[in-house]
C-alpha cells in the first residue's frame, strides 16, 4: 500500500521521497511498550517471590545494585530482542498503526503502573 | 573548591546529563509539534529535520547514559547497608543529621533518626529507580522513527501523534527520576 505522502503534504513533492511502510514504526513502539511492561512485571514479581528476587539480584555481579540490576537488564534485553524480532516480521509490511500504537500504549501504561511503589510494594510479604 | 569522586558522579548523573536531556527535549518537542502540512516550506522541512535527527538521538543517548550511570555507579553508594549492628539495621545512624561514609543515604532515610524520612526511600527512590528506565526505551524508539521516516512525518498524523506521545512519556519518566533525585540529594546526599 503506497502512502502518497506528497498528496497530503505538497511541500514534500520536491523532496522526492520513496515510500516507507508503517511496520518499522509499529515495531519500535511495540518494543518500547513491551520493555516497560517487562520492567513493571519483574518489579512486582520480585516482591511476590523471594527466589525471583534473589535471582534478579545475581545480575548485579557484586556491584551492589541489588535486584534492580536484574529487573533493568532483563527489561532492556526484552526491549532489544522484541524490537529485532518484530522489526524483522514487519520490515516491509503496512500495518494498522492505530492498533499497534494503542496496544503498545496499554503495555507501557501497565508496565508503568507496575513500577509505582504503592502498587508493587502491596505485593510484598508483611 | 573540591568535589569527591562520588559528588562528581552525582553531578554528572543528575545535573549535566539531565540538562542535556532537557535541552534536547525542549528543542525536539517544538520541532515535532510543527511537523504539520502547510506549516513549513520544503527548505524549512530540510532544516528542521537536521536538527530533529541530532536532537532526538542526543536525547536517546543521554537517557541511556543517565540510567546506566545512575543504576550502576551512583545507586550502589546510595543503597549500601552500612549501619547495621547487632539486630538493629540502623544502629549506626543514631544521632545522625545527614548521611556519611558510615551510614548510607538509604540507611539514613529508613532509620527516621532525623524526622519522618522513610517515605523518601519507600516512595521517592523506589519509584525513581524503576520508572526512569522507561525513558531510554521510549527515546530510542522516537529517535529511530524520526530518522527512518524523516519528512514523511509531516504527512502521517497517526505516526506523528505516536512519536509525540512517546517523546513526552520519555520526558515524563525522566522528569520523575530527576525531580526525586534532586529532592533525595537534598534530604540525604551521597557523600
Amino acid at each position: 500500500m503506497a502512502h502518497h505522502d506528497e498528496d497530503r503534504a505538497h511541500e514534500l513533492v520536491e523532496l522526492d521521497l520513496e515510500d516507507r511502510p508503517d511496520g518499522p514504526a509499529a515495531a519500535a513502539a511495540f518494543s518500547a511498550g513491551f520493555g516497560i511492561f517487562v520492567l513493571g512485571l519483574l518489579t512486582m514479581l520480585s516482591e511476590v517471590s523471594v527466589s525471583l528476587h534473589d535471582w534478579l539480584e545475581r545480575w548485579e555481579f557484586d556491584q551492589g545494585v541489588g535486584p534492580l540490576a536484574g529487573k533493568t537488564t532483563l527489561a532492556a534485553i526484552a526491549w532489544a530482542v522484541s524490537w529485532i524480532v518484530v522489526a524483522a516480521l514487519l520490515r516491509k509490511r503496512d500495518v494498522n498503526l492505530k492498533v499497534w500504537f494503542l496496544f503498545s500504549l496499554v503495555l507501557g501504561i501497565l508496565g508503568a503502573i507496575g513500577t509505582f511503589p504503592p502498587i508493587f510494594l502491596s505485593f510484598a510479604p508483611e | 573548591m573540591e568535589l569527591t569522586t562520588r559528588e562528581v558522579w552525582t553531578v554528572l548523573h543528575g545535573l549535566v546529563f539531565g540538562t542535556v536531556f532537557l535541552i534536547a527535549f525542549a528543542g525536539g518537542l517544538a520541532g515535532l509539534w510543527s511537523l504539520r502540512p502547510g506549516f513549513l516550506t520544503t527548505a524549512g522541512i530540510r532544516e528542521r529535520m537536521r536538527r530533529l535527527y541530532i536532537g532526538t538521538w542526543v536525547m536517546a543517548v543521554t537517557a541511556w547514559v543517565t540510567v546506566i550511570s545512575g543504576t550502576w555507579i551512583v545507586y550502589p553508594w546510595y543503597r549500601a547497608k552500612l549501619a547495621a549492628s547487632g539486630g538493629d539495621d540502623f544502629a549506626g545512624c543514631a544521632g545522625a543529621a545527614l548521611p556519611s561514609r558510615s551510614w548510607s543515604p538509604r540507611d539514613f532515610l529508613l532509620s527516621d533518626v532525623s524526622g519522618t524520612t522513610h517515605s523518601w526511600h519507600e516512595f521517592g527512590m523506589e519509584w525513581k529507580e524503576h520508572v526512569a528506565w522507561a525513558s531510554p526505551f521510549l527515546a530510542t524508539a522516537v529517535a529511530f522513527i524520526v530518522v527512518y521516516y524523516g519528512p514523511r512525518l509531516v504527512a502521517r498524523p497517526w505516526l506523528r501523534a505516536m512519536v509525540l506521545v512517546m517523546f513526552v512519556a520519555a520526558f515524563a519518566a525522566a522528569a520523575i527520576g530527576g525531580a526525586f533525585g534532586a529532592f533525595l540529594n537534598k534530604v540525604a546526599p551521597i557523600v
